[in-house]
């Protein structure tokens, strides 16, 4: 058994080794970016958290929405799981373990994000529960590292077991995987539930302390996280033998415009209640949207993401414009940084300005902070590809479909 | 007087601290390590030392302050008193902005002077506006004050009874004493800044960069849970001068104070300056909407 536990691991890192022109370079970009992230990382190791912009009036900012934003893209696996489990659609089934893959890569980052934000990072062990001193039932940050750990565990042993399997040639096991499978979707709404938790219990600060955000987390991850999917499955549908069928990027692309409705819905909903009640805390969503005592630096991020937002809305809803692969993909691309600038600077940054004395310090991350950032994004990406390098082939002989790659399905389109 | 006591915790932690003595001697038994090496490495948290590893642990690192700043330092562990629980008064009548309250508190405990820390944030507010904390000023630099139309009001710590910032930490590493003092525990604080994030006062602050002071400046009188230096990377706080009052001394602030606008007592003793002037005068709380139970208590005495 561990002798074949070895053979897969060394097998399936050999995988990764090989791959064309584009696959080492696009790994080489990577590995530049994963470096100079290091660099960055090891002044502010040195130096300590005054090379970033945050100061005790913001204290949370680059970092902290990151991680908030790839706790929501870690779900898009469910929604994959659940048509493909739940209701056993087959389309969707064949290709769920990609939202899988890319769980586990935005996992990663978001343990990463929260690493790099941290003041004394040799301390992390605190936060294991009975070795360390995690302060759980009452801290959500300690449920919220039980839960993404869980989540990350789960997804591992999922993938892990698919790949075995298909190592060796052998069927997957059902009785053992599909359970874990459901216990992912519970899963995967528990990360975003508790990640938004966290900013809902401190009624410190009003623009975080609304019943709304845990709802609004979930709607906005099934925006972003899909999004990534649908663009990846069509390179997948162009470059493999990987059966990708276009109705099941149409299914995922009828959720999405669902999830984009509730979103934009919740967001409608908070805006009249800021506005129309117009208290000291509509401060908040004032600095965020027409900015306060002439402090606008995250005016334009605003306007950009809620912009994003509906034409994306609108791309997806009407169904010629779903339907076809170029608007499709641009709405993916609007959804995405539409989101991106909503849970990474709008949520995070806002709530802090001003802060809880009324003073208004204005953030705006330093060269040293994107640059951890784009490091961290890209360990994400790299164990993303490599992981894809190793499934594809892998999945290859129950998944590949006798046609050549980009040769269209003779299904109906 | 702790609200979140919890025996049963307390049965854990009894039972953890036995497993790690037990550990610990047995990986020194095994790598010929001195005890305290191994027990470092294990665990550090102040509530679960024991008296013999803490006094130990308080040994060394008077030897080190005492090496490093060039004076003899030491690092009380003092505790509660029983039947006290410390109470502030603040006469935002008498207050005239002089922020020396600021400077004798960063004297006494040990901020960092470089970056500035400031545990009291003195905040101008406008007469025709009274209390309003989004139009306030921290960083009025008149030539005199108190200036025309203005009023100060110093903000620190707030000392809740039903502290936010606790509650959140994820390690445990800050809580109520049983005095009703909120304190950090520096080793055990792991910078993640979700207390400074539930502060509904700004009265949490965090070591963006390695503190820096002069070894000439440095209070050589420390408590272990207040005004002993900190690492880089942890967050620290106003502790009602914790290293003071346990000695029965007033806050640096208090006494600082040149306009005798600051007051202090045990809340728990009726004849207490505290307790006298919340039965003469009208006393109120910030943001006690909130429901933090603030045991820092402002008022207008005239």
């Amino acid at each position: 058994m561990l002798n074949r536990i070895q053979e897969f691991i060394i097998g399936s890192f050999k995988l990764t080794l090989k791959g064309n022109r584009t696959y080492h370079l696009w790994m080489a970009f990577l590995t530049v970016l994963v470096l100079s992230g290091a660099f960055a990382y090891y002044r502010q190791y040195t130096e300590g958290l005054i090379v970033t912009n945050m100061r005790d009036q913001v204290s949370w900012a680059f970092y902290i929405g990151n991680f908030t934003f790839l706790v929501g893209v870690a779900a898009a696996a469910v929604l994959l799981v659940i048509p493909a489990y739940v209701y056993n659609w087959k389309p969707i089934r064949e290709i769920a373990i990609f939202g899988e893959l890319l769980a586990i890569s935005a996992i990663v980052m978001c343990l990463l994000f929260v690493t790099v934000d941290i003041g004394q990072p040799l301390r992390v062990l605190e936060l294991l529960p009975v070795i360390g001193s995690l302060n759980v039932p009452s801290s959500l940050l300690g449920w919220d590292v039980l839960v993404l750990n869980g989540y990350l565990i789960l997804n591992v042993v999922i993938v892990g077991h698919f790949l075995y399997k298909a190592y060796f040639k052998k069927p997957y096991n059902k009785a053992f995987v599909v359970p874990l499978l459901l216990l992912s979707i519970p899963a995967a709404i528990s990360i975003h539930t508790v990640t938004a938790f966290v900013y809902n219990g401190m009624a410190a600060r009003p623009f975080w302390n609304a019943s709304i955000l845990a709802p609004r987390f979930i709607a906005s991850a099934f925006c972003s996280g899909p999004a990534v999917m649908l663009i990846l499955f069509q390179i997948l549908r162009r470059t493999t033998h990987i059966r990708i069928r276009l109705e099941a990027i149409r299914k995922i692309a009828e959720l999405m415009a669902y999830a984009m409705f509730l979103n934009l819905f919740l967001f409608g909903a908070e805006i009249f209640k800021e506005y129309y009640s117009d208290t000291d805390h509509l401060a908040h969503t004032e600095y965020l949207y027409s900015g306060l005592h002439g402090h606008t630096a995250l005016v334009p991020f605003a306007w950009v993401s809620l912009i994003c937002s509906v034409v994306a809305f609108i791309l997806f809803l009407v169904p010629k414009t779903r339907m076809n692969m170029v608007t499709l993909n641009l709405g993916c691309i609007l959804i995405w940084s539409g989101v991106y600038i909503e849970k990474g600077m709008a949520l995070v940054i806002p709530g802090m300005t001003p802060d809880t004395l009324g003073e208004i310090y204005e953030y705006i991350p330093t060269w040293t902070e994107i640059r951890i950032g784009a490091g961290v994004f890209a360990i994400g990406f790299m164990v993303f590809t490599m992981l894809c390098k190793v499934a594809i082939p892998l999945l290859h002989d129950t998944l590949a479909d006798p046609v050549a790659p980009g040769e269209p399905y003779p299904e109906k389109l | 007087m702790k609200k979140n006591g919890d025996p049963p915790r307390i049965d854990r932690r009894v039972f953890m601290a036995g497993g790690t003595t037990a550990m610990a001697a047995i990986a020194a038994g095994i790598t010929g390590a001195p005890a305290g090496f191994i027990e470092n490495l294990l665990h550090k948290n102040f509530k679960e030392i024991s008296p013999e590893r803490l006094q130990r642990i308080v040994q060394e690192m008077e030897a080190d302050y005492t090496a490093k700043y060039g004076k003899t330092v030491t690092v009380s562990t003092t505790g509660a008193q029983p039947g006290v629980v410390f109470g502030y008064g603040l006469d935002l009548s008498r207050c005239v902005g002089c922020r020396r309250c600021v400077y004798a508190c960063v004297d006494e405990n040990n901020q960092s002077r470089d970056p500035q820390i400031h545990w009291i944030r003195v905040l101008k507010m406008d007469k025709s506006k009274g209390i309003h904390l989004e139009g306030s000023d921290p960083y009025y630099d008149p030539e005199e004050v108190p200036e025309e139309n203005a009023f100060y009001m110093p903000v620190a710590c707030q000392q809740c009874s039903n502290p936010p910032c606790t509650k959140v930490c994820p390690v445990e590493a800050t809580w109520q004493e049983p005095d009703g003092i909120v304190v950090v525990d520096y080793d055990q604080c792991i910078g993640c800044r979700c207390c400074m994030a539930a502060c509904p006062y700004g009265a949490r602050h965090f070591n963006w960069a390695e503190p820096e002071i002069a070894a000439d400046e440095v209070n050589p009188d420390m408590h272990y849970l207040g005004n002993r230096p900190r690492p880089k990377g942890v967050v620290e706080k106003c502790t009602f001068c914790i290293q003071r009052v346990r000695k029965g001394r007033y806050p640096a602030c208090v006494e600082i104070c040149p306009v005798g606008a600051r007051k202090f007592g045990n809340l728990l003793d009726e004849e207490s300056e505290i307790r006298v002037l919340m039965r003469e005068k009208r006393v109120f709380v910030l943001k006690e909407d909130l429901n933090t139970q603030p045991k820092f208590y402002y008022f207008y005495a005239t």
